[in-house]
């Protein structure tokens, strides 16, 4: 927690509901991310994470709280937050470089036309669209419409990008290969990304840090989950790791029985300082005392090895 | 190679069906009524239908040999009541074409900034639902009395008339344009106007297009019954003046011309839209 280049400070999302009533999706939220750190959310749906995402990128307000990104309280949207959308919402009247180009122009607004094209073209390389610039999005595959989003994103070198289910509705073996791309791209540039995700293996393989979010409405962040694999990580060794059952457990018991009983089984939860959990290493998890002692793993007894 | 065939197999029908139409068409005028015996002076009177039996209606091989003159010279002008069928066409889309015109220039910028504030879409909507239903011929009189041109109140009645679809769509097309291709603008720190022009104009043009598409389409009904009205000049008057004349094969040829005419503005507005239509 020494470097806080995110901070979320008690953020609260309200909607006016029907006959008077106020709903409320999330309350009192608090979650900082170091520079260069790779987060994933997960909970399930209607527990706000889209919400948090959009507040983030300054698309939607919080009704409290503030967002502090860099020593500074956002106000709207920014071009330091790039934004990869699900449904990858490019332009369809332009090419791929006009996409990509449209990014480049908006935030260097001086750049001449050759500039613009050489810096989106870079991009383009990057995400490994050489070739396909002047096509239009309806001829390219899902794949690859979502790398041109990916490429739109980067080309205007942020200081964070956000990311909402940006490969959920893609075939599994594009996803892997865009995941390989996301995370060498973000660990070459140093890339802070936070991204919101439904697949627990994708967490595990792209995050640094997990925030499991219990089920809205009145959605809280139950559980900072600190990833104990290495850094260099491989997405086809991952299962391997001594300790990848345990971390993959220890999420899916939250999603399956914990994100419902969560809020009514610890009353104490103290939203400003989340439990950080360390899979593997029990002594130096952070959590209330009455907590039940949830890392006892034993090799073999594990639910999650009969899939 | 399905494709083709079906397209040829189709135009074949049509050809059969068109023959078959102007086959029944000549066997239902050909044939000659009961004649009365009459004497001369009366005989010339009553004329060829009573004389000799001739059908009142004229043939498809009438009206083609008058198409075929009207054809060759298309643009005569013997006086006020006798001119060619180009030059009457030619004043009817002049009138469209400025009525028009006058009305893009109005219901797209209008209906941009209808579709971009809630606030003047809830205050306008009230106004424009009620003069919607309006048939611009009814505005035909107070055009009259106001603007004292007949030929600019002709023009006034096809602005009013197609004023209303491209204003409709346009504010449809605008207010509709999917919330995240906004997000991309604003995400990018994008102006409005510049999110209008490159963001908010290309996702509605489809939608505007269609509205333009229907608003020529009305724009030329309503000519032919503005200028029946309004007289002196343009297809509409040449079809009510060749009905005083009891010619009714310049009528089946004007109206077979507005046909056409319609037709062609509509295929142009048509290829217009496709050229603005992107899949997604």
């Amino acid at each position: 927690m020494t470097d806080k280049f995110i901070s979320i400070e008690g953020i609260s999302k309200r909607y006016p509901g029907a006959s008077g009533a106020t709903t409320t999706v999330f309350e009192n939220l608090w979650l900082s991310m170091a520079r260069g750190e790779f987060c994933c959310v997960i909970g399930h749906s209607g527990c706000g994470k889209t919400t948090v995402l959009n507040i983030l990128a300054g698309l939607d307000a919080p009704s409290e709280g503030v967002v502090i990104v860099d020593g500074q309280a956002i106000s709207g949207t920014s071009l330091d937050r790039a934004v990869i959308f699900q449904s990858h919402a490019l332009l369809p009247w332009r090419t791929v470089l006009g996409n990509v180009a449209y990014a480049v122009s908006s935030k260097w607004r001086k750049w001449d036309r050759a500039k613009v094209k050489a810096h989106a073209q870079t991009f383009i390389d990057l995400v490994g669209l050489t070739g396909s610039e002047h096509k239009r999005p309806s001829e390219l595959s899902g794949g690859m419409k979502q790398r041109v989003g990916i490429a739109r994103a980067l080309s205007i070198t942020p200081k964070m990008m956000l990311m909402d289910e940006p490969f959920s509705a893609l075939d599994a073996l594009t996803r892997g290969t865009l995941q390989d791309e996301v995370r060498r791209i973000c660990l070459e540039t140093g890339q802070t990304a936070f991204m919101i995700t439904h697949d627990v293996d994708e967490a595990i393989y792209l995050a640094d840090k997990i925030f499991l979010m219990t089920n809205g409405p009145g959605a809280v962040l139950a559980e900072v989950v600190e990833n104990p694999l290495p850094r260099d990580r491989g997405r086809t060794d991952l299962h391997r790791h001594p300790l990848y059952y345990a971390l993959r457990n220890h999420i899916i018991d939250f999603l399956v029985t914990r994100s419902k009983t969560f809020v009514a089984e610890t009353p104490d939860h103290d939203p400003r300082s989340v439990p950080v959990i360390h899979i593997g290493k029990p002594g130096l998890t952070i959590a209330s005392s009455g907590d039940e002692p949830r890392q006892a793993w034993i090799p073999g007894t594990n639910p999650g090895l009969s899939a | 190679m399905t494709t083709t065939s079906l397209r040829l197999r189709a135009g074949l029908v049509s050809i059969v069906l068109l023959a078959a139409f102007l086959g029944i068409w000549h066997l239902a005028t050909r044939s000659a009524g009961p004649t009365t015996a009459m004497s001369p002076e009366y005989a010339k009177l009553m004329g060829l239908t009573a004389t000799q039996g001739k059908s009142a209606m004229p043939g498809p091989l009438d009206v083609g040999a008058k198409l075929w003159e009207h054809l060759r010279r298309p643009f005569y002008d013997n006086g006020p009541n006798d001119k060619g069928l180009g030059i009457q066409l030619g004043y009817s889309i002049a009138r469209v074409g400025m009525g028009y015109l006058l009305a893009v220039l109005v219901a797209i910028p209008l209906g941009f900034l209808i579709g971009m504030s809630p606030l003047l879409s809830k205050a306008l909507d009230p106004f424009i639902q009620v003069l919607k239903p309006i048939s611009p011929l009814a505005w035909m009189p107070l055009a009259l009395y106001t603007i004292k041109d007949s030929s600019i109140s002709a023009i006034f009645v096809i602005f009013i008339c197609s004023i209303w679809p491209m204003l409709l769509n346009t504010v449809f097309g605008v207010a509709s344009v999917r919330k995240e291709w906004i997000n991309v603008a604003r995400t990018l720190e994008v102006g409005t106007l510049r999110r209008a022009f490159t963001v908010i104009l290309p996702a509605a043009a489809p939608t505007i297009l269609t509205g333009m598409r229907i608003s020529i389409g009305i724009a030329w009904l309503v000519i032919v019954a503005a200028e029946m009205l309004v007289g002196g000049t343009g297809i509409g008057y040449f079809v009510w003046n060749e009905w005083n004349n009891l010619s009714i094969t310049n009528v089946i040829i004007a109206i077979l011309l507005i046909g056409v005419v319609g037709m062609l503005l509509d295929q142009i507005l048509a290829r217009f839209t496709r050229m603005v239509t992107f899949p997604e």
